[in-house]
Order: structure tokens, then sequence, then C-alpha cells
């Protein structure tokens, strides 16, 4: 049969029912006809006559099954019947449309952040699925998010020679740098790149070309540059003739070969590049310098891209097997290191590694709450099948089958739960690109985190919609097709102490809701324990009145003695301004995506039993930087002045490397040998974080800004507020050269904050989330309480009149609500305990079996049931007994 | 009720549809007298459950169908056979004719000759 005929049969289906209502009511005539001509009167005949034919909706749904594709008829009547349904009763369908638009909602704005973040987050790149992240291993260890140990150049281009299995092996690394526009310089964020870059990924460039394989050879010796599409559009207003234009970056004037197309952000999850440069140019973006020759300097994150049909472990054992090699071949440098593959959702350097747990708690909660939403519906649904069996008895009488009503009201909930999933995906449409907005800002560059609404997304979320459907569809359908004809005359007897079966499910609806509501929270209590901890724990330097900025002058083209001379006089025209106390220049900021720079150093009278160099972390600051930040030294003196190019080498160790390395003894005075030289200890500081309050005391030393590169990051101790403090050093900066802008001021406490973004998120997505559950579970409590109170008003007639007072009623209707809360709690402190691991990533300093956040949330939850059954009870105390026995 | 009635075994219906009708178009209330008029009131069908029956024989276009009037001058349903109804008539005739047979024979036999 045709596609047309179908459609036509579809479209004749109210003339065919005429037709069919006009044979048989003409049969019937003919038959009194005849009947009447046999004798009998006329209203008798025609009587006998239907009697005769017997149940006429019944032939008629019979004959309409005799066609093809009836149930495709079926499906449509109760499509619209079910929609008349829910317009019949709109309040009650938009509280259940709000539910589970909701939880639908939550859900696929959740899937698509991990289908955009983590699954596969460069949809411009060809064959994403083929792409693996590549880490360094040390002793086995891989590098937990944000402490990844990177890959040096010539160990890339070693395993790139040696593996056959891969397309390509792409050098990545993100840098921050400026941007010369004008006079003036702009912070940008960019990658230094592999000359494979654009090619391996099947990125083409909309204008000129990707990287040449002979571009990423020789020291600094191809200043060219492929820039984002958005930099194109917005710095040079979409100019057609791009191509062989210079733009400075870092002071170094570079060819643009190439744009980029729209829609390629890079390849670091939660960051857009604005431009790419080959790896040759790595010196000049690269503060801690030429590491291109160098097997020890480890700096690259890299991806592969696997050969069609390679499976992650065929590669993983051919790249350990090559690293092996040159672990034997180069002993000095690579004893203990290896290569490990990832998949992109597990990268450990970018923002998926640091947004996986958040992501994880994000997805259970949103999937607690679609939970909490079905049961709600389901109440909902419960009530109206209990209006509705009156229609429903009418129906089943006049001959529908009991699966004919079930499939209409599973229709009807299909409706429902269409709806709410367009309304859920508008929802998850608006919420993909929320997640930048909960994170806080990172110095006004640009951030990527989209969520994307693809056909997997939609699929899941169909497949959800089903799901709903079943969850919150059935047991009601069920209930509600279940109806007894000769006892439906009956008054239904529940109780407040007998429980029917249509009672008990929506006590076991109620008791879900609880269980769930509980379970989230413990987890916002528990977040927010942890939080509160981290806040109070002091990270090692001051934090409320010390503020951190930045100041990149060698873009400006400054060389390194005016950059001196620049630091020397902004110095000492912030010492004069009233409100600051004292301001030093470093390499590098606590808590940064970059904290500190790594070297190995040989320690005088330390013997060494692995017989390998220490690799120790380490920053370059200026005089009076401890008194600055507020770092405590233990002994010994701070750097001054006088530590510079003409003075002896020195150096501060902490207390730390001073145990470690020194055992006890007093480190002043002694020496350590570190970039060919050998350094003085001239004090101990005190340990604090370097970059996040989880990290355990770590070695770190310091040493004099002059002696060695120079730092652009400037700390400044004061009591005004970072707002007037940015004034006023625009000013004193303009001052002295009216090109140079410095960067976003902040307090270092909201430098610190800023690294808290996960369990901010995930506190908020809680808090929220946990706060609506709360909502529903009382609002199902509360319907569920005063729908028994009503039902069983007889009984508590009777009560009263057996001598119970109110109060008694009252306590009998609240002492069930509460063992009912007490079930649930139970319930939900199981759940919780179950799935504590999922929180334990971000908990810092808090069990995930808290007793204090079990106890608050079981306050919350007493209160809200309290309060849900408050006036269900009030209403049974209220009862009036004569006027209850006597209905 | 004189005469003793005979329940339709299930899948007849249709056989005796297909003959009423093979006799000339009728209308559905005529096929049901053409039934009883040939088994002498014999055979007890339901008025109603006569539809289902012609719809079904319809869908498999082994009837064809036409608006006409009735002898008492109201409008009424026709149905015809088509040529695959008239085939599909007798093949069932000969296979009931053999079923029965077989059954007749069966339940016909005497001990003897089991």
């Amino acid at each position: 049969m045709s596609l047309a005929s179908v459609l036509d049969r579809l479209l004749r289906r109210a003339r065919l029912d005429h037709d069919m209502d006009e044979e048989m009511r003409s049969h019937m005539a003919e038959r009194a006809a005849d009947l009447q001509r046999a004798g009998l009167q006329p209203d008798e005949a025609q009587r006998r006559a239907r009697v005769e034919f017997g149940g006429v909706e019944n032939y008629k749904e019979q004959c309409r099954e005799a066609r093809p594709f009836h149930f495709l008829h079926g499906f449509l009547d109760d499509l619209r019947f079910g929609w008349r349904m829910l317009c019949r009763a709109p309040g009650v369908s938009l509280l259940a449309l709000l539910c589970l638009t909701i939880g639908i909602g939550a859900n696929a704005a959740v899937w698509s952040w991990i289908e955009g973040i983590l699954l596969r987050p460069f949809p411009a790149v060809a064959h994403q699925e083929r792409m693996m992240a590549v880490s360094g291993t040390y002793r086995g260890a891989a590098g937990a998010a944000g402490d990844s140990i990177d890959v040096s150049w010539p160990d890339f281009r070693d395993l790139r020679k040696s593996c056959t299995l891969f397309d390509a092996f792409i050098a990545d690394k993100i840098m921050g740098t400026t941007l010369g526009i004008g006079d003036r310089a702009q912070r940008a964020t960019g990658s230094i790149v592999s000359a494979n870059y654009f090619d391996a990924l099947g990125v083409r460039p909309i204008l000129g070309r990707g990287f040449q394989p002979d571009e990423e050879v020789g020291r600094n010796a191809h200043p060219v540059t492929v820039i984002s599409y958005r930099l194109w559009q917005e710095r040079f207003h979409g100019d057609p003739a791009i191509i062989g234009k210079t733009q400075r970056l870092n002071g170094l004037p570079h060819t643009i070969v190439g744009v980029a197309p729209p829609g390629f952000n890079g390849t670091f999850v939660g960051w857009a590049m604005q431009f790419w440069v080959p790896v040759s140019m790595q010196e000049a973006f690269d503060a801690t310098g030429y590491q291109l020759e160098d097997r020890n300097s480890r700096w690259i994150e890299g991806f592969v891209m696997l050969k069609p049909g390679v499976t992650p472990q065929q590669a993983q054992s051919q790249i350990s097997a090559a690293a092996a090699r040159l672990e034997a071949a180069y002993p000095a440098t690579n004893r203990g290191r290896g290569i490990k593959l990832f998949p992109l959702w597990q990268t450990p350097f970018n923002d998926a590694g640091t947004l996986l747990p958040t992501l994880g708690i994000a997805l259970a909660v949103v999937v607690f709450v679609l939970l909490i939403a079905c049961a709600n519906v389901s109440h909902l649904l419960l009530s109206r099948g209990v209006a509705r069996r009156h229609e429903m008895t009418v129906r089943l009488a006049v001959g529908a089958k009991r699966g004919r009503l079930l499939r209409q009201l599973l229709t009807e909930a299909l409706v429902l739960s269409t709806l709410a999933v367009a309304a859920g995906l508008l929802f998850g449409y608006w919420c993909r690109n929320l997640l930048v907005l909960l994170l806080p800002s990172r110095g006004g560059r640009a951030m990527n985190l989209p969520g994307e609404l693809d056909w997997r997304v939609l699929t899941l979320s169909a497949v959800l919609c089903l799901l709903a459907t079943a969850l919150f569809g059935v047991v009601p359908a069920i209930q509600a097709s279940r109806v007894d004809l000769a006892g439906a005359i009956k008054a239904e007897s529940a109780s407040v102490v007998g429980g029917r079966r249509r009672g008990l499910t929506r006590w076991s609806l109620v008791l879900v809701q609880v269980a769930l509501s509980f379970a989230l929270l413990v987890g916002a209590a528990l977040l927010l324990l942890s939080l509160r901890n981290m806040q109070n724990m002091s990270p090692g330097f001051s934090t409320r009145q010390v503020l951190v900025t930045w100041l990149d002058l060698k873009s400006a083209g400054y060389d390194q003695q005016r950059v001196n001379d620049f630091e020397d006089q902004l110095l000492d025209r912030l010492q004069t301004v009233p409100g600051v106390v004292s301001a030093s220049f470093a390499e590098f900021a606590p808590f940064a995506y970059v904290t500190n720079a790594t070297a190995p150093v040989a320690i005088e009278g330390f013997d060494n039993a692995a017989g390998e160099l220490p690799t120790l972390n380490y920053n370059q600051v200026g005089p009076g930087y401890f008194a600055t930040m507020g770092i405590p030294l233990l002994s010994g003196r701070e750097f001054t002045k006088a530590d510079n190019e003409a003075g002896p080498p020195v150096a501060i160790v902490n207390q730390s490397m001073a145990a470690q390395y020194w055992r006890g003894r007093d480190p002043v005075g002694s020496r350590f040998q570190f970039n060919g030289r050998w350094l003085r200890v001239v004090g101990v500081a005190k340990d604090s974080k370097y970059s996040s309050l989880n990290e355990p005391p770590t070695p770190f030393f310091y040493v004099p800004l002059r002696q060695n590169t120079g730092g652009t990051i400037l700390n400044i101790r004061t009591s005004l507020p970072p707002q007037s403090i940015a004034l006023t050093l625009a000013r004193e900066v303009h001052a002295l050269d009216e090109n140079i802008t410095p960067g976003e001021v902040i307090t270092m406490g909201e430098q610190v904050a800023r690294t808290m973004a996960p369990q901010h998120v995930a506190l908020m997505l809680l808090t929220v989330f946990s706060i609506l559950a709360l909502l529903l579970a009382a609002v199902g409590m509360y319907g569920v309480m005063s729908y028994t109170v009503s039902q069983s008003r007889r009984e508590l007639g009777l009560r009263m009149a057996l001598g119970a007072g109110p109060r008694d009623l009252l306590r009998l209707v609240l002492s069930h609500g509460l063992a009912l809360t007490a079930a649930g709690v139970a319930l939900g402190a199981a759940l919780t305990l179950g799935s504590s691991r999922l929180l334990g990533y971000l908990l810092y300093q808090v069990s995930p079996r808290d007793p204090l956040a079990f106890l608050s949330a079981l306050t919350i939850m007493t209160v809200a049931a309290l309060a849900a059954c408050f006036v269900p009870a009030v209403r049974a105390a209220r009862t009036d007994p004569v006027r209850a026995l006597r209905s | 009720m004189a005469a003793p009635k005979a329940e339709l075994l299930p899948g007849t219906l249709d056989l005796l549809i297909l003959k009423a009708v093979s006799l000339g178009p009728l209308h559905g209330y005529g096929v049901l007298l053409r039934i009883q008029q040939i088994s002498a009131g014999a055979l007890l069908i339901e008025q109603g459950a006569l539809y289902p029956a012609l719809y079904r024989l319809q869908e498999q276009n082994l009837l064809a169908t036409e608006w006409g009037t009735s002898e008492n001058n109201r409008r009424a349903k026709y149905y015809r056979l088509t040529r695959q109804g008239e085939k599909r008539l007798r093949d069932e005739t000969q296979s009931w004719n053999r079923l029965v047979a077989a059954m007749s024979a069966v339940l016909g036999s005497r001990p003897e000759e089991a």
C-alpha cells in the first residue's frame, strides 16, 4: 500500500466512519420494518431491532480494527482525546508540565555540557573520535587534573618517528601573551603548535594556509601565525587582504599566513584560542627560555590521531614500547618516564579534567531531579485518576477493553512528556552556554565552554521522554483502568491507618521523593561545609590585603634594561601612594594557570641515593616579596635591592625543602646548584600553597628577579579596595609611559577563589535543585496527607466519637507524616553513603559522612515535612464527628 | 425457539458471507436474511457481528461495495463478490468439503473398522 493511499485513508476516516454509522442504522431500520410487518408496535419493533443487533459501538470499533493502520487511527484519536483531557484540567496539566520541563530541561542542558566539553569537544575537527590526549608519566604516575606531566620536544619528535599506528602527533601548548594593537597591548590566548596542526586535525583555513613542515625547524626562525576567525573579524574587521600583513605578538612582528574557519577555537577545552604559532617560535612566547633541544624540559601538551581501526590499547602498547626505548637510550633525562594516552574526556591538562567531577555531580543531580519530577507528576495523575474514575467506569460499561483504556491513558502521559521534552529542549538550549556564566571570569579572556545539542543529545532526550512516560504514566494508568465495575459505586474507604494498594502507591512515591531530596540536601550541605573550610583555610599568604595584577612591557618593545628601570620607577611611585604598604614584582602568581617553573638542582651535602638530581619548583621574586605577600620567614632574610646582577647569587627555600634536603639543619648559609650557578641560601620561608588548597606541602624555592629572567606579575599590599588601586595604578603607569595598560587588578583572595570554581558550580547546582526537590517533595507529602485525611473522615469522626481529642488527631496525622519522612530519610541516607564517592573529589577536609551535614539535612527535611503535614493535620483535628459519621 | 440452532464455528462466518453474496449483490441486512433463508434459520448469527466480517473481507479485496437503494427505498450499501472473492469461495468450499468428508469419516467410523 502506497504512502499516498495510507494518507488518503487517514484523511477519509471521518467519511468512512459516517458511512459505517449510516450502514448500521439502515440495517436496524430494515429489521424494524420487517418486525413491524410481523405485527409488532413501531416502538417495540425498533427496540427489538437494536437489541438483536448488539453493541453498536463495540462492533464499530471491531470494524475499524479490520482496516489497515487502524492502530494509527486509534493513536490519533488518543492523541486528540489526550490533548482535550489535558486542556480540561489546565492547572494540573501545567503543573505537571512544569515539573517535567524542569526535569527534562536540566537533563538536556547537562548532557549538552557533557557532550560539548567532555565527549566531543572539538566539533570542527574531522575525526575527533580517533583523537586522544598525550601526557607524560613519572614512575608510573600520570598527571592528575591540573597537575599533568608534559612531554619534551625531542621526546615528542622521537615518538612521532617511531610509532606507526598513528596518523599524526600534534603538539599543542596554550600560552597567554600580548597582542600589540597599535600602540597598546592587549592580553590574548594562543597556542604553540607543531607544523602539522591544521592538516592533522582536518581544519582548513578559510584564507591562506596552515603551517608548513619546515616552519617548526630553527630557533625563532619562522615568525608566522594563523589567526582565529573571531580575531580576524574583531581586530581586523574581516579584512580580505589580511594574508601577508604583520601582527605584533609578544612584541615580535609575525606574518599572518592564515585565518582559521569560524567555529574552530583550538584544542584546549575551556579556552578560545586567538592565534597559533609554530613550535620554532617557542622561545619568544615562553618565559622559561629556549626548550626545543632540551630533553629534560617538558612543556608540550599534545594529542594523537589514531589510524582508523587502531584500538586505544594497541596504540598505548606501541607508544609505551617507544617510551621504554627512549628511557634506555637517554637514562639521564628519561629514567622512570613513560607516556600515557587518555580519551578526550579524561584529558589531564585542560578544563575537561577540572570539570569532570563537577559534571559527574551535575549529571547525578539532574537525574535525581527528573526522578522527583516524575514522582510528582505520578501524584498529579493519580489524583486525577480518582477524579476520572467515573469516566473510566462508564467507558468500561459501554464495552471498552481495559487494554484500550490503558493505551489511552499512556498516550495522555506521552502527550504530556512530549510537550515537556519540547519545552525542556528549549530550556536546555538556553542553558547550553550557562556554564561559562557560572564559572568565575578569567580577566576578560575568551572562555569557551559550549554545550552541544546535537543529534545524540536529542536522541537521548527522546529516550528520556519515553522513560519518563513509563515512569510517571504507567502506575496511574494501571490504577485508573483497574476500575472495579461493581465496586465503583461503593465509596472508597482509605484511612490514615489502613492503606489499600492505591494508598501504598502514593506513599511510596512520597518516600522516593523524600529520599532523593534528602540526598541532594546532604550533598549541598557537604559542599557548603567544604567550601567554608576552603575559605577559612589559609593558603600561607595574605588573601585580603594583597592585590595581584600584571604588566607586560616586553611586548611594548622594552628591552630588559628598560623593563628594570620602569619597574623600579613604578615601585618608587607606588610607595608614595597613601594606603599602599609595599609592592613587589614576581614571575608567577600563586593559583594562576602556571604557578611555577621547574629545574633540576644539586644540593651541597645532600647525598643523592637515587643517583639523579631532584627536580624542584621555583619562582622568581623581587625585593620585599615576602613582606608584601605576607609569607613569614622562619630564619634568615628576605631579598633586597642588593640582590641584583652585581650581587652574589642567592636563594630562599621553603620549610619543606629545608626539611627534606637539609634534614633539620638550618640551611641558611648552605649552597645548591641551579642553572649552572651555585646559589647561597639566605632565608627559609614558611610553606604556602602554590596552585591548589588540596596540594600537600611541596619543596619550593625562590630566586631574585634581577639575577634571573624577570617577571610581569605585580603584587601590592594595601588596605585600599582593588578598584581604587586599579585607577591609581593606571595613572602611575601612564605617567611613566602612555602606551602601557596594566592588567586586571584582583585580591589574592579572589585569585584563590577562582580555583574553587568547580566546587562553586557544584554547590550552586545542588543548592538550587535541592531546594526545588524539597518543594516538590513537600507538595507531594501535602497532597498525599490531605487526600488521606479527606478519605478517612469517617474513621476520624469515629475516633472522635470514641473520645479522641483534636490534639490526638493532630498528633496522629503528624506522626504519620514523620514516620514517612523517617523512612525516606533512611533510604536517602543509604543512597548518599552509596554515592559519596562522586562528591569525594570536590570535598575539602570534610568526610562524605560528616554528621553535621546529615543532621542539618535531617532538620530541614523534618521542618519541611511538618509544614507540609500541618494543614491536613489541623483539618483532621477539626473533624466534626456528627457530620463525618452521618455523611 | 422451535428449531435447535447451531453456533457458528470460528472462521465459518466469512465463508457463509461469501456464499450468500455469490448469489447476487446484497446489503448487510440482506446477507443476514439470505443466510437464515438458505440455512432455514438453523444458524445463529448475532446481527452486528456481521459487519466486522464484512469489513475484513472488503479489506482483503474479496468483496466490493457500492451504495444503492433497498427494496424499502432506503439508502444501503451493497456488497458483491470480486474476481478474487469468487476464487476464494471456490477454494474455501473445496477445503470445507474435504474437512467435512474427513470429519464425517472419522466420526462415522465403527470400532471394527478402526
